[in-house]
């Protein structure tokens, strides 16, 4: 499943994109302690297995939560999160 | 005006409804399960014989969501003979879910909406727009109504159902009346803001002042609603067939609207569009019920 949490405000379009059929079976879960502002939790699906899902608490303000992550002049490629992620599952959107 | 004080006009109240299934004459010996799907503005239960509809009730939730969730489903059990005693299987979704306290377990609603449209529109819905009283997703599925994607936005009321019972209430125009009404226009108006439903308030107020017709603000309301989710549509890569659930399903002058800014014809159905995410649990709570090995046969006696 391709999971999008986040928002768009007038400001612009704010999604963390986590293919959770790649980080289903993975057992690191690097995103958990990878990303600096602790966005990624693991919690069970409506089907019992275990997946990385961004806080509820943080859907609505992710611009504010990753911009120490994303310097305007050069952000890094990849992000924490994505290098954190052995997987590449997880995607920004903005 | 009636014995000295102004009577008050509630044109966002939408019409509270029942319905039990015909041609289900008796349910006896079959497996029941329920779905309740606490929203923020709506809450529908939905019960099931043997996986199939067999009644339902959606009321407005109310400032307690376990009374709101016990108050659905008593009028969706009244004149079924059924009791909560006889309901195998319970599961409560929508924002509210961990506030059923007669359920089983709980669902999410973005899981629930796909199963119940699966169920309404029937295994070739692919996207399905759920628009519910305060957010709106995007929601892709597969030939048996499991999720393959998501995307939602709940950062603001406009879009939902919510913004359109603010702009019910501004005009003074019954909610149910606004999608006919939108369409008693000349030409399309431009869209008020799709971005913040104050913001969009204060247009229409502006507009409405500088002579624009009320149908004429209502279209520009339903053209913004619409532009707001053919954009998450579009954002999550839609695919055919397409359906809408959710209140706003109801509303025609936001449907046609979207149809036109997609090029795709919303599937229709004879069902309640809003049940789908009390259905769509009722069929989790089969589901689920199935897999644990339970059987049918009264549950608890004397609930």
């Amino acid at each position: 499943m391709i999971a999008n949490y986040g928002c768009e405000d007038g400001s612009g379009v704010y999604y963390i994109r986590i293919d959770t059929g790649k980080c289903g079976d993975c057992q690191l879960r690097g995103c958990v302690g990878g990303c600096p502002r602790e966005l990624f939790v693991i919690e069970e699906d409506d089907w019992g297995d275990e997946m990385a899902v961004v806080r509820e608490d943080r859907r609505r303000t992710l611009q504010a939560a990753c911009a120490a992550c994303k310097p305007q002049d050069r952000p890094p490629d990849p992000l924490p999160c994505q290098s954190a992620c052995g997987r590449q599952a997880i995607e920004h959107s903005w | 005006m009636a014995d000295g004080h102004i009577e008050k006009v509630e044109y966002w109240r939408w019409e509270e409804s029942r319905w039990k299934n015909p041609e289900i004459p008796d349910w006896r010996g079959s497996l029941v399960t329920a779905g309740v799907d606490i929203g923020s503005t709506s809450t529908q239960a939905a019960i099931m014989t043997d996986g199939q509809l067999y009644a339902y009730a959606s009321i407005r939730t109310g400032s307690n969501s376990p009374s709101s969730a016990v108050d659905a489903m008593n009028w969706a059990l009244e004149g079924t003979e059924l009791t909560p005693a006889d309901l195998h299987y319970t599961v409560g979704t929508g924002y509210g879910r961990v506030n059923v306290p007669f359920a089983d377990s709980t669902v999410t609603e973005i899981t629930c909406h796909a199963k119940g449209a699966n169920y309404i529109y029937g295994p070739t819905v692919r996207t399905l727009l759920d628009m519910g009283g305060q957010d709106c997703k995007a929601i892709h599925c597969d030939e048996n109504g499991a999720v393959t994607s998501f995307m939602m936005n709940d950062k603001c009321a406009a879009g939902t159902g919510r913004g359109m019972e603010v702009i019910a209430n501004l005009l003074a125009v019954h909610v149910e009346d606004i999608g006919e009404m939108s369409f008693r226009i000349d030409a399309e108006p431009p869209p008020v803001s799709s971005i913040c439903v104050i913001f969009a308030k204060t247009e229409a107020t502006n507009l409405m002042r500088s002579g624009w017709s009320k149908e004429k603000v209502l279209a520009a309301y339903c053209h913004a609603m619409a532009l707001r989710v053919a954009r998450l549509l579009e954002r999550n890569e839609m695919q055919l067939d397409f359906a809408i659930t959710g209140g706003i399903a109801k509303n025609s002058g936001v449907v046609k609207r979207i149809e036109r800014l997609i090029g795709a014809e919303a599937l229709r159905t004879d069902y309640d569009a809003q049940i789908a995410g009390a259905l769509g649990a009722a069929l989790m709570g089969k589901a689920l019920h199935e897999k644990k090995g339970g059987k049918s046969g009264r549950r608890r006696e004397g609930g």
